[in-house]
């Protein structure tokens, strides 16, 4: 028994927790839309304009909460990674796999949109600046991720390698993150100041959070929903599924 | 037989298996060669440039030579079945995979830092410059295995592995790449490479007492 008198323990059986998961998808759902709507019409409405750099600033309400979740995705994806590997729960594997996708679209989404923003600001689509260096080499990991669940068949060998690598390179984001910067320093100074951070206005930093949680609800859907897939790959044969079907 | 010697006799068995087969380590070596060499006929042979890009062509190509010959790691003892046995035997899988590891690169990583002082003069390289690159080859190219090790067990038996490898290990020598030409590249601005040098050492620490342990259970996964 555990918190609140639910057994949590028994959701960790696919067969229980992919119910629970169809339950849960709408609320979210609702969440990520509220929130969305509100987040956009703060950002794109409410907040003023920048006096340096015009309407092209708002960039920013799409661009930091997608390079926050692309960042924070890759934690919790190696965080079910590790569970999975110490207590051999399938669950935790396939909460991985499905996070991955999402994870990999955040990281382009950063990317994309950090791009079409510096050509207006700097002059130039793309700076090996430490941040955008690092996030590039994050998309490769997440590619890896992919590509390694992907080509290996059995899937309780791929659950496994692919928890491995993930946790292998969740060691490696720090250190290459600081590598880069190291190396950027090293190679062409602070011509650029990136690194500096802007004093926000109040509504755009509402703005920003209320975004990156709009982005987390609907990383949480999504997560849900490819899980809820993954389960149904998985158990294709097994009667529950079909019962459970036939019942609704 | 005690661990030590039963380690001792592992590193043998490689080294002797992998000089029999000398065809996979002169073509690792020829790539490092040919690939280095072609950096002056795609971007024109001004001494100027080449010396400043000469440390990060070096780097990057044995980078790539490494990530070649990790097929050669693991995927022969697994086709025929020793990597069983090596699992069964009376010492730390962990161990013995370190051993396999210091073999891969003593006929492999070794070599292309041997070359390394040759190959920088080509690129006008000072004799200073290209003491600091041999250096930071040496210190570096051992992470290289072990980072690629774990990469190599985790794609074993996999359709595709080569290309995989190259995918997983790659994003993960970015470190490596980036301390190792930033040594050679401190020492040609005239700054210290010390710091470059030391972020390597740790770097090589790191990857010899955490490495072995994920190439071990990515192996253990493989033989499931």
């Amino acid at each position: 028994m555990g918190l609140f008198g639910i057994n949590w323990y028994r959701y960790a059986a696919p067969q229980a927790f992919y119910p629970l998961a169809g339950k849960m998808i709408p609320w979210f759902a609702a969440i990520a839309v509220t929130l969305g709507i509100s987040g956009l019409y703060i950002s794109l409405c409410i907040a003023p304009t920048d006096f340096q750099q015009g309407e092209v600033y708002r960039i920013i309400f799409v661009h930091v909460p997608a390079a926050w979740m692309s960042m924070f995705i890759y934690l919790v994806m190696a965080g079910w990674a590790g569970i999975g590997l110490a207590l051999n729960a399938r669950l935790s594997f396939m909460m991985a796999q499905a996070l991955a996708p999402t994870g990999a679209m955040f990281t382009l989404l950063a990317l994309v949109t950090g791009s079409l923003w510096g050509r207006p600001t700097w002059g130039t689509w793309w700076v090996w600046d430490a941040r955008l260096t690092s996030e590039l080499i994050l998309l490769f990991l997440y590619i890896g991720f992919m590509a390694l669940q992907s080509a290996i068949e059995d899937p309780r060998r791929a659950d496994r390698a692919g928890a491995v690598l993930a946790l292998v390179g969740v060691v490696n984001v720090p250190i290459i993150y600081f590598s880069v910067e190291w190396w950027n320093t090293l190679h062409q100074g602070a011509s650029i100041g990136l690194t500096r951070a802007p004093a926000m206005a109040a509504p755009m930093l509402w703005g920003v959070l209320l975004m990156a949680l709009a982005f987390w609800a609907y990383t949480i859907v999504v997560a849900l929903m490819r899980v809820r897939c993954v389960i149904a790959e998985r158990a294709r044969e097994a009667h529950w599924l079909n019962e459970m079907r036939e019942s609704t | 037989m005690n661990t030590l010697a039963i380690l001792r006799w592992l590193l043998w068995r490689e080294l002797m298996l992998t000089l029999r087969r000398r065809s996979d380590l002169v073509a690792v070596l020829f790539f490092f060669v040919i690939s280095v060499s072609l950096f002056p006929l795609g971007v024109g042979a001004e001494p100027s440039l080449l010396r400043v890009m000469g440390p990060g062509v070096l780097w990057v190509a044995a980078l790539l030579s490494v990530m070649l010959s990790l097929g050669r790691l693991f995927a022969a003892d697994f086709a025929d079945g020793t990597l069983e046995q090596l699992l069964l035997m009376p010492v730390p899988l962990a161990l013995a995979v370190s051993v396999k590891i210091m073999a891969h690169w003593l006929v492999f990583g070794l070599p292309l830092v041997l070359l390394a002082p040759l190959l920088g003069l080509q690129f006008g390289l000072s004799w200073q410059e290209a003491g600091v690159l041999t250096f930071s080859l040496l210190l570096g190219t051992p992470s290289l295995s072990l980072i690629g090790a774990i990469g190599a067990a985790l794609t074993l038996g996999v359709r595709g592995a080569g290309v995989l490898v190259a995918l997983l290990v790659l994003p993960l020598y970015v470190p490596v790449l980036i301390f190792g030409a930033g040594a050679a590249a401190a020492s040609a601005a005239d700054i210290s490479p010390q710091g470059a040098l030391s972020l390597l050492g740790a770097l090589l620490v790191l990857g010899t007492a955490f490495g072995p342990y994920a190439t071990a259970a990515a192996l253990r996964i493989a033989l499931d």
